[in-house]
């Protein structure tokens, strides 16, 4: 059984948190003492119907006022496949819960209302997920009970998106039309539906194959921990334990450790206690080298004729998250893989309005969850690939050094 | 020994989290002054120590494992924590609510739950030995509140959570930072679910307490639980105490945990048993997250795992 990470977005009129309920319910991941406590909310409300909503509105505040203010994190499985949903907010004040939850899915699941059509809102949540390269979108017309399972209303939404699609880096879309309170083409092919020939929410989900999404041929190795264990069964081992970036790794391959540029060869590579013969993301593993070369915390490994250039301008889109708003000469903390250092920022190129996709060159600063394209020079070179070919050796947080807070995500275009 | 490596380059579910989780105790290892793991002996704390094993491999594991003793634990649990911690050679700090008491730092009224005294005592432990991270067992998919709950649980210097405040958390890129006075909870496994810890128990063969299984046990009914009848649950007159065939589901205080009748010997029993299981381990076992939807949101704002 593997592992499908999604996020959703899309605001309460559009559904999207009784169609996550309905996934729950549908594959048996609710269970009893959930569900009869979402019924007697939903009927000291007066409500006529067991709103599926409840089950996914964590906190006292937004159960409250009935909104999704952060990100949800929500796991049911099939015999095929277990799902982590990241249950993100649709507003444009939460953008930054959006861009939280798109960071670490392989897909992401846009709804509409088939009576609305596309909105800013469902052109917005399209362009963010494309921005965090997504790799897989699929766009969820829902309330299609409520235009009567009409095809051209379904066509004229298809027809839409797809043309708006083509203007953003989306390698896989998929539309299905939908109603997630009675259940059409959620789990089960909807009989009402007839001229859809297509499959159903989750057959696709179950399906999407998100394996070859890895990058698996350029070889990154962030060094994490060095593991020295100076007992007298293990008095010389020494180990460079990391998550796999990027590439496959094997015993004997020539690699060059960064940013100090020595090279060596690795001599082996360990789970736990036993060996293997290749590591590949996202495993996360030891590696030991052949010769006694200085690594430590921050360092990659990379192979010698593919590495990345140590670089200390970065040229990043970024997404702002507090209040005070991003400025040129502002000072940050950066961490970018295993590395922490300061950044600093050099010019703000140009503000991207989300839901146009307009550039506002002659913006000053970024208020919060804005995204725009900004200049940085960091105090210390970072290992780093555009983020189109490497969503971890390419992504960064900017965190506030007095507060330490996380004020920023960066993915970067490009370092020199 | 599994496999971990495929020809088309996939991890399995467990492998994923597995690594998911391991990359977590190194950053932490790698970024914190003073870690802690928080040992119960419970199910979920035995799988973290287990990960934590590995993370570190073949050296010991970098960090000190924390008790909060309530008096009221049971002694299977206890001996296989012992076992955990003579055999990985690790130090264990006990933090006492019995000694808490005594000491004034915790009050018990009669009526707050052990569970509830474990707060004060915890914070106190922490604040006195200065850790500046201490790893927690808990899940997202255990209760509504802790769905948003980060990895990285960043607590104010009362040992408070602020969940409208939470810092945002990306991609696998976690924030460490922490002013003096305040420290972090980590929770490596927010993305396991209750199936994944018995399907990882099960395929590790990891030991854990043997009240897990299916065994004999005279217990009592009391506001639709199964209480194990001991010096904390003592019957009352109007109430019948019978020997049933049951297992723990949970492992809290005695006071408050309940069993649930089952014939599950082995881990591969429990898991046929949990993927057809009806009710949420705690809905089911648990009486200190009865009292109100909200109840382990509000626990957990006073700094409560």
């Amino acid at each position: 059984m593997d592992l499908l990470r999604f996020a959703t977005a899309g605001s309460v009129d559009d559904g999207k948190s009784t169609l996550i309920g309905r996934l729950l319910l549908d594959s048996k991941a609710i269970f009893e003492d959930q569900l009869e406590a979402v019924e007697s909310t939903s009927q000291s409300r007066g409500y006529d119907y067991t709103d599926l909503a409840l089950l996914t509105d964590g906190l006292r505040s937004e159960r409250e006022q009935g909104i999704t203010i952060d990100v949800a994190y929500r796991y049911f499985a099939t015999p095929k496949r277990k799902f982590i949903i990241a249950d993100t907010p649709g507003h444009v004040q939460y953008t930054r819960n959006m861009v939280t939850g798109a960071s670490t899915a392989d897909l992401g699941l846009v709804l509409v209302d088939a009576r609305q059509g596309l909105t800013e809102q469902s052109r917005r949540h399209a362009v963010l997920l494309s921005l965090l390269r997504v790799p897989h979108l699929v766009l969820a017309v829902n309330k299609m009970d409520l235009v009567d399972y009409d095809q051209a209303t379904f066509d004229k939404i298809h027809e839409e998106f797809t043309s708006f699609a083509t203007k953003l880096s989306i390698p896989d879309l998929e539309i299905i039309p939908i109603s997630a309170k009675l259940g059409d083409n959620v789990v089960k092919r909807s009989e009402n539906m007839p001229w859809y020939d297509g499959q159903s929410l989750m057959h696709h989900l179950e399906n999407v194959h998100v394996a070859s999404d890895r990058d698996l041929v350029d070889t990154r190795f962030p060094v994490q921990y060095v593991v020295r264990p100076k007992s007298d069964e293990f008095h010389d081992y020494r180990g460079y334990a990391g998550q796999v970036a990027g590439g496959v790794l094997k015993p004997g391959d020539e690699v060059v450790v960064l940013p100090s540029g020595l090279t060596s060869k690795i001599a082996g590579i360990d789970l736990f206690d036993h060996e293997i013969t290749e590591a590949y993301p996202p495993m996360s593993v030891t590696v030991r080298l052949e010769d006694d070369v200085d690594v430590s915390r921050g360092d990659m490994i990379a192979r010698v004729n593919n590495a990345p250039k140590p670089s200390q301008d970065i040229d990043a889109m970024i997404c702002w998250m507090t209040n005070e708003p991003l400025r040129p000469r502002q000072k940050l903390a950066i961490k970018h893989t295993t590395r922490t250092g300061r950044a600093m920022v050099k010019d703000i190129q140009y503000r991207l309005d989300v839901n146009t996709l307009h550039r506002d060159q002659d913006t000053k600063e970024l208020a919060l969850n804005e995204i725009g394209r900004v200049q940085l020079r960091t105090t210390v070179p970072l290992l780093c690939d555009p983020y189109s070919k490497n969503r971890t050796t390419g992504s960064f947080i900017l965190i506030d050094e007095a507060t330490g807070v996380t004020v920023g995500a960066g993915m970067i275009n490009s370092g020199s | 020994m599994t496999s971990n490596t495929h020809a088309d380059y996939r991890l399995s579910q467990l492998d994923q989290l597995e690594a998911e989780s391991i990359h977590i105790f190194r950053e932490v290892a790698a970024e914190f002054e003073k870690p802690v793991l928080m040992f119960s002996g419970g199910k979920d704390s035995i799988v973290m120590l287990r990960l934590a094993e590995k993370a570190f491999y073949p050296a010991k594991i970098p960090f000190p494992v924390l008790q909060v003793d309530t008096g009221l634990d049971f002694d299977e649990v206890l001996e296989t924590r012992d076992n955990w911690v003579n055999r990985l050679g690790l130090r264990m700090i006990v933090a006492s609510v019995e000694e808490a008491i005594e000491k004034g730092i915790v009050v018990d009224d009669g009526k707050t739950s052990r569970n509830r005294l474990q707060i004060g005592t915890l914070l106190n432990t922490i604040e006195e030995e200065g850790f500046t991270a201490a790893f927690g067992g808990g899940r997202r998919d255990e209760e509504k509140a802790r769905a948003k709950e980060r990895v990285y649980s960043h607590r104010d210097d009362f040992g408070q959570w602020d969940p409208k405040n939470q810092r945002p958390e990306l991609w696998s890129l976690y924030n460490g930072r922490i002013h003096g006075g305040e420290h972090m909870r980590i929770f490596p496994l927010s993305n396991w679910t209750e199936l994944d810890i018995w399907d990882y128990i099960h395929r590790e063969e990891i030991e854990i307490p043997s009240i897990y299984f299916a065994h004999e046990r005279e217990v009592v009914r009391r506001d639709g639980m199964l209480l194990s009848v001991s010096d904390a649950v003592v019957p009352k007159e109007s109430e019948q105490t019978e020997t049933l065939t049951v297992r723990f589901r949970t492992v809290g205080d005695k006071s408050q945990t309940g069993c649930v009748e089952s014939t599950a010997k082995t881990t591969a029993e429990i898991i046929d048993e949990i993927a057809i299981a009806k009710v949420t381990e705690r809905g089911a076992t648990r009486g200190d997250d009865r009292f109100s939807e909200a109840a382990m949101e509000d626990r957990k704002k006073e700094g409560y795992f």
